[in-house]
């Protein structure tokens, strides 16, 4: 899923100063499963800025919105008949989902109410972690399932660095050195003769290197 | 065989000694110039560091080639952290023909640690595809691209850098061993304090028959004071101080402390000489380079032999 964390309330209190009626949006997708952009969140950052502006004596009028999707079109037009009457569109969605909606209403200012943050697992109750960088070459088979390109802080495809330590990644002690994790389970697999393999350079033009990406499925075009 | 006077003097059987010169924060040459002044007929090549610890200073092509200037076999020092493939191969062929004979192939300290944590990394390779890329610019004149290199290839003796002491354990003498095989010709090892784990570690590497593809060097560094050494047990990645070393610093007075430092480094010095396999030190005297002078003397590796 995409977890993202929602703005600090004050850079919000900025986003709306000048409004007096927007459009809060939330999506019932991944923001909804890392508790960031759903209805519960959406309804209570809506009281928040409400009751502050109410404070401040310059009220104002926050619709609340959740769309089952913002990344999807069909999901996103069933805005228009709403849109025209707010004057800003605030969005608990994630970056894909915020920029869609202002592709969609151009003559709207969307404004995002998150910082997305990384594709990821819910590991417990309130705790999510990153997994996937989304790199277009994907080698969990030589690793094993634990991504270097992920987890490790430096992406080193012949790791760990000397700053692995009990476990743990220099950059965080909180955070487990991914060479560490693949170590183990080339142990637990009984193959770590495959360490001594050395991955080769990666072809970085499958990621983000080489320029925004796009997927074409001509079958599946209408 | 390359024009590096460290690979001479470690392919003619000799101890060799390095040392290390970090470059300053600012643009006067004649800091760099002072501070090798100290290491000047003590060492056979001097680590020039590329803004270790991710802090900024002089890049270290210049540094070498000022050090060059007066003298010394620089060891040039790349991370993998501040560029790309296309301006790694780039340095590469620059610092040779500016002379410079030895480069040092590493990942780099994550900018975390650095005075830019903001900044964005690179690592579009890793120290070991540095190490691959080197020997393929020079051994088959070829760019990482598959074009050839036109004319002169670059003349570089390549090394590399393990730490015994960092985790996993049973894996770094393999990752030496990689090392090695991506064409790593010279290691030089992370600060030794525990000398029992590097005995071991060199253990490990001895049974590989990795000593004998690669010379090693162990890393020595003189700790100035009982906070240095907690510091470093406490705050740097990958650094193991025992705490019987503190107590030895702590058990003399303490306008002795810095003494005893000097004499448990030189006691390093003559312990790692005897272990079978490893073919120099690498003096890593941070902001104390005045020290090397009597370190490689009390130790019996001065005055160093002259190679052709």
């Amino acid at each position: 899923m995409i977890v993202a964390n929602r703005k600090p309330f004050e850079e919000l209190l900025e986003f709306i100063k000048p409004y007096s009626k927007i459009l809060l949006l939330g999506c019932n997708e991944c923001v909804t499963v890392c508790a960031t952009g759903g209805a519960k969140e959406v309804a209570i950052l809506a009281s928040e800025l409400k009751m502050h502006r109410e404070k401040e004596g310059r009220p104002i009028e926050i619709m609340e919105h959740v769309l089952e999707r913002n990344c999807d079109p069909e999901y996103v037009e069933s805005l228009k008949p709403m849109v025209g009457d707010y004057e800003m569109v605030m969005s608990m969605a994630c970056g894909c989902g915020i920029q869609f909606v202002a592709e969609h209403y151009r003559e709207k200012l969307v404004l995002p109410a998150v910082n997305t943050t990384f594709d990821g697992v819910t590991e417990e109750h309130g705790v999510w972690s990153e997994r996937c960088l989304g790199c277009g070459n994907c080698i969990l088979d030589k690793t094993l399932g634990i991504c270097p390109v992920t987890r490790c802080a430096k992406s080193l495809f012949n790791g760990p660095c000397g700053g692995s330590q009990g476990g743990k990644c220099e950059v965080d002690k909180d955070t487990p050195c991914g060479w560490q994790l693949i170590v183990d389970r080339l142990k637990e697999m009984n193959m770590l003769d495959k360490y001594m393999e050395i991955q080769p350079l990666k072809d970085w033009s499958t990621s983000r290197d080489g320029g925004p990406r796009r997927r074409v499925r001509e079958d599946l075009k209408i | 065989m390359s024009a590096s006077n460290l690979e001479k003097i470690l392919k003619s059987g000799n101890f060799a000694v390095t040392g290390e010169c970090g470059p300053p924060r600012g643009s006067d040459a004649e800091v760099v110039r002072k501070k090798g002044a100290h290491l000047k007929g003590c060492v056979d090549g001097v680590n020039v560091t590329d803004n270790q610890t991710s802090v900024v200073r002089m890049s270290s092509m210049s540094a070498s080639l000022i050090l060059k200037e007066i003298g010394f076999d620089p060891i040039m020092q790349m991370v993998c952290r501040d560029r790309n493939r296309i301006a790694i191969q780039s340095d590469i062929l620059g610092a040779s023909a500016l002379g410079i004979n030895n480069l040092l192939c590493l990942s780099g300290d994550h900018q975390k640690f650095g005075d830019h944590p903001t900044a964005k990394n690179v690592y579009d390779i890793d120290s070991m595809q540095l190490i691959q890329t080197v020997k393929r610019l020079r051994d088959d004149g070829k760019f990482l691209g598959g074009e050839e290199v036109k004319g002169t290839r670059p003349d570089l003796f390549i090394g590399c850098a393990e730490n015994p002491f960092a985790d996993p354990f049973e894996i770094r003498a393999m990752r030496l061993a990689k090392k090695a095989a991506a064409g790593a010709q010279f290691v030089q090892t992370q600060c030794i304090f525990n000398v029992p784990k590097f005995e071991k570690w060199m253990e490990m590497v001895r049974d590989l028959g990795v000593h004998e593809k690669i010379y090693i060097l162990a890393g020595i560094t003189p700790c100035k004071s009982i906070g240095m050494a907690r510091y470093m047990k406490a705050s740097v990645p990958g650094m193991d101080v025992p705490d019987e070393l503190i107590d030895r610093l702590k058990g003399v007075p303490k306008e002795k402390v810095a003494e005893e430092g000097i004499k448990i480094a030189i006691e390093m010095i003559q312990h790692v000489r005897q272990i079978k396999g490893v073919a120099g030190v690498h003096i890593m005297a941070i902001e104390w380079e005045e020290k090397v002078p009597e370190m490689v003397k009390a130790a019996g590796l001065y005055p160093r032999p002259q190679v052709n």
